[in-house]
């Protein structure tokens, strides 16, 4: 039993996924209540530093999803004042946070991850980018997903199912951020496999997300209650639990992960292949979130998952 | 490492996890899984800042009633009446309040018997009521497309099954209403209602022609089908000539002298006074309006005296204390005249030739339509985070969220003029940006924002509100017709 701690949860913010942050953050002040804790709601709304300051807290919690709580720009600033904080450090952020990145580092390593191209912002605007759409098209051929490069909802996120759609699908995703990713668009189910860490990275059982209606699940599905069905462990063949577990190890290491993330995969219909699409490295806490929903499958409940996460932090000074 | 996990620990700040939802999922009425948040609600949520421009809202301008007034008004209700102002009042509302209200339908030329009228918190718990009271899960509510946002989650809640039908420049289309009954009738299904926004629709801005309003009413006593009327708007005309609400057609055409037979009617003070009083009202077919006052009074028993008599001593001394009820809709009806003008004159100035638009002769918005390639919803990202202006994304005047996906509803009436230029011009450039992108994506040239607005013919509300542009972009603009 560690000793009782003042906890700083940095929630809310600024970012699109601001409703889903205060939920996961709401959460956490209660775990860590019930942990004997103290926990200090922080809204990084504004006043950031000046609350951090004051709050002299011994360890920051971050519960703050899209914008600055996951792309390293939190985690920059809680080393700068020397606070222990949850889950990864900036590097990792950036790299997991930054899909292009991400699938850039995943190539070069070998693991799987849909084809793809990115494209700038300046580059159609300036460079006659629009040329070099025949040559991606043929290459990774329709439908395609369109996605902004940094951004954890599925806010931008569109389907092309023909050349017809896809600039519009793209002046949307760049509405979100300059750079946008073209993806080849795998035909399957969806996996996530969460990895916490308290000795060593260790991957929880795997969840399959099964939409409702849709063919893809959009925002809206992703948090509400009772739009998509989650199984968790997902009915797989054992090899391919397996070696979907082994793929998020890889890819949690090849990201430098620390505490904790959730790698989301897909496996194809057709080739029965895996393929990595992204690591979340705060990944969602509230009741429909897939890491406590994985934790719990394995026997890890949510204030033990919370406790570990809280003891990963402290162990990296 | 074992915890108590039970929220029985008795550290600082212990307390049961009243956040759990999963502990409480398993209580939930079946009704809640159609109550949900969006993405886009969620992201609108993120747009009341003091640094943004707000166009979305659906607010009057409070800032006009005169401060003296209310309080004269207030020490008047106080000095007179403390004792009931702070009691429960009647379930169906009190009198002099009614007697108000018979005086605002009969300003719209609607006679209506008091008797026949429910005083009610707010217009919108007249939706609510009339749902409570007629809808069975799976019923059938017929609605225009688009409709009024705020209508999505009632209906939802009560997990109505709404079928829009897409209006026009004349409001609902009697001949695809017809169509629609006509293959409902097919399913075997009837609708509970048909819910019309007849005056300068929430969303759309447009009005029914009197023709329309006339074919709706035989339909509907051809059919025996309940009309609900929301009229909030119907005394902010801002030109042209005034229309009979359907509670009058009814009532004329069943010949029995006042009672109308198949509407129901919403009106409010929200609009023409303000929402902060929350006072709202029907009027309602007998056996209607009994189940609405049953409804009620297992809603909230009764609504806000202290506001009902605020209500009623202004209509019964504003002009002594120097503004009556009527010159101040007058008032109103100025102010937001002109700032009609300002936003059309802005949208003509800054949104480009691939957009159109509503031109309402009243109410509060206009029903603005882009390029079908841009979605107003990544579009309100954009705009809310590089430009600081908000604004409604069409999606949410449609039930299933996907549809009027380029469209966005403005609001002219809630701020003042420079705002309103700033926010269009705002606006206007975020569309630019995603014009020039789709024009370099698809080798055309960005359309440029049209400089001067041309003189020439009007071609009132034109195919506005579908998406035609293709072709004829140019004559389905709106035209200034001064």
């Amino acid at each position: 039993m560690s000793e009782p701690l003042r906890v700083a949860v940095l929630q809310g913010g600024r970012s699109l996924e601001r409703a889903v942050s205060l939920r996961s953050g709401a959460r956490v002040r209660d775990g860590l209540g019930r942990l004997g804790h103290t926990a200090i709601a922080i809204d990084t709304d504004g006043g950031l530093i000046e609350q951090l300051i004051a709050a002299r807290a011994d360890v920051a919690f971050i519960a703050l999803h899209g914008r600055d709580g996951e792309d390293g720009t939190i985690q920059e600033v809680l080393e700068a004042l020397a606070i222990p904080y949850t889950g990864s450090a900036p590097a990792a952020c950036v790299r997991a946070t930054d899909k292009v990145l991400a699938k850039h580092l995943m190539r070069a390593a070998g693991i799987p991850t849909p084809p793809f191209f990115a494209l700038h912002e300046t580059v159609v605007k300036e460079l006659g980018g629009a040329g070099a759409l025949p040559s991606i098209e043929a290459d990774l051929g329709f439908p395609l997903v369109v996605k902004p490069a940094r951004g954890g909802s599925a806010l931008g996120v569109k389907f092309a199912r023909q050349g017809s759609e896809l600039p519009g699908a793209m002046v949307g995703a760049f509405s979100y951020d300059f750079r946008i990713l073209l993806e080849r668009h795998i035909r399957g189910r969806d996996l996530a496999v969460s990895v916490i860490e308290d000795e060593a990275p260790e991957a929880l059982p795997v969840l399959e997300a099964v939409p409702r209606e849709e063919d893809f699940y959009d925002y809206e599905s992703r948090y509400g209650i009772g739009m998509t069905t989650f199984l968790c462990p997902a009915e797989l063949e054992p090899g391919t639990t397996a070696r979907a577990q082994e793929l998020a190890l890889e890819v949690y290491g090849l990201l430098g992960c620390h505490g904790f993330a959730r790698v989301d995969l897909m496996l194809e219909q057709d080739s029965g292949e895996l393929y990595v699409l992204e690591t979340n490295v705060v990944p969602g806490l509230t009741e429909t979130s897939l890491l406590p929903q994985a934790a719990d499958a394995a026997g890890i409940g949510f204030d033990e998952l919370l406790a570990r996460i809280l003891a990963s932090a402290l162990k990296r000074r | 490492m074992e915890r108590s996990g039970s929220g029985t620990s008795g550290g600082q700040g212990a307390r049961p996890a009243a956040h759990e939802l999963a502990r409480y999922e398993a209580l939930f009425a079946a009704r809640t899984r159609g109550m949900k948040s969006s993405a886009m609600r969620e992201m609108m949520a993120l747009t009341e800042r003091p640094d943004v421009i707000s166009l979305a809202g659906g607010l009057p301008d409070t800032s006009t009633f005169p401060p003296d007034l209310y309080a004269h008004l207030m020490a008047d209700v106080a000095m007179e009446a403390t004792a009931r102002a702070l009691q429960y009042g009647p379930t169906e509302g009190m009198a002099a309040t009614v007697r108000c209200i018979v005086e605002v339908m009969a300003a719209e030329g609607t006679r209506v018997d008091p008797s026949e009228v429910i005083v009610t918190t707010g217009g919108q718990q007249v939706l609510d009521l009339v749902c409570k009271t007629l809808i069975d899960p799976g019923d059938v509510i017929v609605a225009e497309a688009p409709t009024y946002p705020g209508a999505v989650p009632t209906f939802s809640a009560y997990q109505a099954d709404v079928e829009q039908v897409d209006i026009d420049s004349d409001g609902m289309p009697i001949d695809a209403l017809e169509e629609t009954l006509d293959r409902l009738h097919a399913e075997g299904r009837r609708p509970k209602f048909i819910y019309t926004i007849p005056n300068f629709q929430n969303p759309g801005g447009v009005t029914m022609s009197l023709p329309r309003r006339r074919r709706l009413i035989d339909l509907a006593r051809e059919r025996e089908l309940l009309i609900l009327e929301d009229n909030p708007y119907g005394l902010l005309r801002y030109e042209g000539e005034q229309l009979p609400t359907l509670h009058t057609l009814d009532a004329e055409a069943a010949g029995r002298g006042g009672a109308s037979d198949l509407v129901i009617y919403l009106g409010t003070f929200s609009k023409i006074l303000a929402p902060g009083l929350r006072l709202g009202w029907s009027v309602a077919p007998r056996p209607v309006l009994e189940k609405l006052n049953l409804g009620k009074q297992g809603a909230d028993l009764c609504s806000s005296p202290v506001t009902q008599m605020f209500v009623a001593a202004y209509f019964e001394r504003g002009a002594e204390h120097g503004m009556g009820w009527q010159s101040y809709v007058e008032r109103l009806r100025g102010l937001y005249r002109t700032r009609r003008d300002a936003m059309l004159d802005a949208l003509e100035q800054h949104f480009g030739e691939s957009a159109s638009w509503t031109r309402p002769e009243g109410g509060l918005f206009i029903w603005a339509t882009l390029d079908e390639r841009i979605d107003t919803t990544d579009l309100l990202a954009l705009a809310r985070t590089s430009k600081g202006v908000a604004f409604v994304p069409g999606r949410a005047a449609f039930m299933d969220g996907q549809r009027g996906s380029s469209s966005m509803r403005l609001n002219f009436a809630g701020i003042p003029e420079p705002q309103i230029r700033e926010g269009i011009r705002r606006i206007g450039s975020a569309i630019s940006e995603q014009l020039g992108l789709l024009g370099s994506l698809t080798g055309s040239s960005p359309a440029a924002p049209r400089s001067a607005p041309e003189t020439g013919e009007s071609s009132p509300l034109a195919d506005v509100l579908e998406l035609p542009r293709r072709d004829g972009a140019a004559e389905s603009r709106r035209r200034r017709d001064r």
